[in-house]
């Protein structure tokens, strides 16, 4: 049989990471650069380089994880590369330099899981991270992929999957959350008046800024949700499937589309699957770039070639979806979990996470942290334990002032609920939602008016203009938050906000509209405060709503500790300061476009912000 | 590439396996290590490694991990490695040449019986990576 | 009709879904989409020229109008936002003296804003073409700009 499996063993493999992240950071060079110097040292029959999806250690990036002995490698760069080589490959002796220092200048941890960043996460729908690569099936197989297809092909009717996904609790990860396995019932039960058709689809439209991995788990590992859709379509008696996907993720377009290839090769797809008698198959259709695509009915739309607007349910898309017929509906991360549960069983599934929220949820961990990345973490787990030990804390010594999840339609998360465990019920009741899985952290420099003011002009860009409360609602309470952040807001504002807030969330048609105030509403719970200094003081606390901001130099600072270094003359874009070298300078405010460069530049403190 | 059937993707799997078990097995039945110090690899100790490799490579096993190490500080006596069977203390050979090697893998990495004849001595410090 | 437009075409049934694919290929080949050829399109597929345009001005994939030859995106995700990627917008319009959404006179630059492009571990983040730029500050923009210029 032709397969890309040669009978030569190598006795090292390292793992390239070659996510979006890495490779942007240049690890393909990074790869080409080891496997050059691996020939040149005569170890290409006993190293093998291998590229892998997302490590979620992106802030580390580029990384090389090596096996066996899981020694992880960090910030890689071309010149590292001979060196590493020679002491560690060929010579045995790894190379501490290059290995990952904890913050507080600690001894270097070579072993990847006992990073702390690495130490709290529990692998579901990362399974197979950084052990495979992406673009060759028998990895995936290696891992024991497509073994619960053949149990759920073999071994299981329909209605015993079903009854398996609903007994492990899991609960859609792209935001609202409602269980799977009921969603799944409804489509096998609903009726196929005309046609009989049944669908399945796959929501890769991953917009919610901050949020990624949906992109890393197709990047990463696309045949864990190729073969949970299988899995789904055979549960519910689907022929065809789809895979919407973003227009912004090209890398994550082409691995799938490898996958499919590979997999209908292999008769993993297709008709007669494993010789089984099951035909299905998956089309991959491409998002172009309208966030309300997100929303299952504006996505089907979508896929038919109309515009993407969304449509009053009822009727869902479980009775009435793609081009009429019953169609189930999961995000990506759902369809990567479902492998995982037909094989290990519900009853393991469900031992993981929280009394309503079972099993695992991956966050894109961003923002003010000091290790960003993507981490997958049991239901349950405190916000404190994912920002303070996995992501090590804020960086600068800053202070911890909120945190945002659940993107647009999410809210701020403030310092005293960090104690708070994770699962779809608490972050509801906190004002927020779990969404997606973004969560953006935010330190005492993030204004947190600008923060509802930032997602809101995000939602009424967005907003696809069908129904007016999403329309001119969100518009209105812009307009509102745009006046306050130039200080010319009035107390009675805040309760405009509030009313508008209300009524849109009662009104809108669809879940962007419903939940757009949440950002201001969360905001204005928690941190009322910063609004009234905005509206009262004329001040933004934080120096970012620019139109509040006075800057200044010192003289005394300037002269004394600076000596006129002129920098800041040099850099100002809008030719605001005077003074020459070895003198004091001072800013002409009538010219000041509040861009902040000067503050940014001046090494000795001497400007000042108010 | 031909469809497959259940028996196939099996069949694909094992053979899948044996090409990456070790980037994740931690538990190993025996773990040979060969030193590569400046002196190991003038003495020979890549070829040491090699036939190593080509022994593993077709024997078809899946549960010894084959790793290398700095100088073990003996220079006169390399090329030199450390045969350790899980639970058992390790053993060091010294002044091989790949025939000993065959010798090695097939008596004490495969059947557990020290070879006496090439052996320093037993039960020193352990490896570590 | 223009070769490239009829291979295009080709690809894909000629029905309604394949609509958005079609123009997609079509913004990729010429950077935008050329009002003639939509018009050939919805003629091909025996539609509206009214709805082809509809759903051109719905996707901010396409653009009506001819983008640069590197095309600049500044991601506006949130990660990017708190980080200060409105400052690095701003600076990218003063240096290529044109506003976000609009393209230099020579061709040579566009500058857009986008939604997160999904490498917030890098942000705040620019897209040059296919090529990704993390952890740009206002002062790392001009050395972006010189990569790009001849």
């Amino acid at each position: 049989m032709e397969d890309k499996l040669t009978s030569t063993r190598h006795r090292l493999h390292l793992m390239v990471c070659a996510g979006t992240a890495c490779v942007s950071n240049r690890s393909f060079e990074i790869k080409e650069a080891l496997e050059r110097e691996i020939k040149k040292q005569g170890l290409a029959e006993e190293v093998l380089v291998v590229t892998t999806g997302c490590n979620g250690f992106c802030e580390r990036g580029p990384l090389l994880v090596v096996q066996p002995g899981n020694i992880f490698y960090q910030q890689l760069t071309l010149k590292d590369i001979p060196h590493l080589v020679e002491e560690h490959f060929l010579k045995g002796r790894p190379v501490e330099k290059l290995m990952y220092k904890p913050p507080e200048g600690k001894k270097p941890i070579p072993v990847l899981n006992e990073i702390d960043f690495f130490k709290k996460q529990v692998l579901i729908a990362l399974r197979n991270r950084g052990l495979i690569d992406p673009e060759k099936i028998e990895d995936y197989i290696a891992r024991d992929g497509y073994q619960a297809l053949v149990k759920a092909l073999t071994q299981m009717t329909p209605e015993e999957i079903i009854e398996e996904i609903k007994k492990s609790g899991l609960r859609g990860r792209g935001g609202a959350g409602f269980p799977t396995g009921l969603k799944w019932e409804f489509v096998r039960l609903a009726s196929t008046s005309n046609g009989g058709l049944k669908f399945v689809v796959c929501n890769g439209d991953e917009g919610d800024p901050g949020a990624f991995m949906d992109r890393s788990i197709l990047e990463a590992d696309p045949h864990s949700v190729i073969e949970g859709m299988v899995i789904g379509a055979k549960a519910i008696g689907a022929q065809q499937g789809y895979v919407y996907i973003r227009n912004e993720y090209p890398l994550a377009l082409k691995r799938l589309t490898l996958a499919l290839q590979e997999a209908r090769e292999y008769g993993l797809l297709g008709e007669n699957i494993l010789g089984t008698g099951f035909n299905f198959d998956i089309k991959v259709a491409r998002g172009a770039g309208a966030f309300v695509c997100g929303e299952e009915t504006a996505l089907l739309a979508s896929i038919e070639g109309r515009l993407g607007e969304p449509r009053p349910r009822p009727p869902y898309p479980a009775q009435r979806g793609l081009y009429g017929h019953p169609t189930c509906i999961n995000n990506v991360e759902t369809w990567a979990n479902v492998p995982v549960i037909v094989s290990r069983g519900a009853d393991w599934f469900s031992k993981i996470g929280t009394k309503t929220s079972k099993g695992t949820k991956v966050f894109s961990l961003v923002g003010k942290i000091n290790n960003t990345g993507l981490v997958e973490v049991p239901m349950g787990i405190t916000l404190r334990e994912i920002i303070f030990e996995i992501g090590g804390g804020i960086p600068g010594g800053k202070e911890f002032k909120a945190v945002q999840t659940g993107g647009p339609s999410g809210g701020c998360i403030p310092k005293e609920k960090l104690d708070l465990p994770i699962d779809y019920e608490s972050l509801t009741e906190a004002g927020s939602m779990m969404g997606s899985g973004g969560m953006v952290v935010m330190d005492e420099d993030t204004c947190m008016v600008d923060v509802a003011k930032y997602f809101l002009s995000f939602t009424q860009d967005e907003s696809c203009g069908k129904c007016t409360p999403c329309r001119e609602g969100t518009k209105a309470m812009l307009d509102i938050l745009d006046r306050i952040t130039k200080g010319e807001g009035t107390e009675e504002d805040l309760q405009l906000l509030e009313d508008l807030a209300v009524s849109i969330k009662e009104t809108a048609l669809c879940g962007l509209g419903k939940t757009a105030p949440n950002p201001v509403l969360t905001t204005l719970r928690y941190f009322r405060d910063e609004y009234l200094t905005h509206i009262r003081d004329k001040k933004c606390p934080a120096h970012v709503c620019r139109d509040l901001n006075v800057y200044t130099i010192d003289e005394k600072t300037c002269l004394e500790v600076g000596h006129g270094c002129d920098v800041c003359r040099r850099n100002c874009v809008s030719e605001a300061i005077i003074g020459e070298k070895n003198q004091p300078h001072r800013i002409v405010q009538e010219k000041c476009i509040k861009c902040g460069v000067c503050y940014d530049v001046c090494k000795f403190g001497a400007v000042k912000v108010e | 590439m031909p469809k497959l059937t259940i028996e196939e993707l099996e069949k694909l799997r094992e053979r899948a396996k044996k090409q990456t078990f070790l980037r994740e097995t931690t538990d190993y039945r025996a773990k040979i290590t060969v030193h590569m110090g400046t002196c190991g690899i003038a003495a020979g100790a890549r070829e040491i490694m090699n036939a190593f490799l080509k022994e593993v490579q077709e024997k078809d096993v899946t549960d010894v991990l084959l790793t290398n190490s700095g100088c073990a500080g003996l220079c006169s006596r390399e090329p030199m490695v450390t045969v350790e069977i899980k639970g058992q203390a390790p053993v060091k050979y010294v002044d091989l040449t790949p025939e000993k090697v065959k010798v090695i893998f097939e008596k004490h990495v495969l059947g557990g019986e020290i070879v006496q004849d090439y052996a320093l001595g037993i039960g020193s410090e352990k490896t570590d990576y | 009709m223009e070769a490239k437009v009829s291979e295009i075409l080709q690809r894909y049934e000629p029905e309604q879904s394949s609509i958005i694919a079609i123009l997609q290929d079509i913004q990729e080949a010429y950077g935008y989409l050329p009002r003639e050829i939509l018009a050939q399109v919805a003629e091909e597929l025996n539609i509206p020229l009214s709805r082809v345009l509809s759903l051109a001005t719905f996707f901010r994939a396409f653009s009506l109008k001819p983008k640069g030859k590197h095309p600049i995106h500044v991601c506006m995700g949130t990660a990017c936002h708190v980080r200060g990627a409105q400052l690095v917008l701003e600076k990218f319009e003063r240096e290529l003296g044109i506003k976000t959404g609009e393209t230099s006179e020579d061709l040579s630059f566009s500058l857009d804003a986008v939604r997160c492009v999904g490498c917030c571990g890098l942000a705040p983040v620019v897209m040059a073409g296919e090529e990704v730029h993390g952890k740009v500050s206002q002062m790392k923009v001009p050395g972006i700009i010189k990569k790009y210029k001849k």
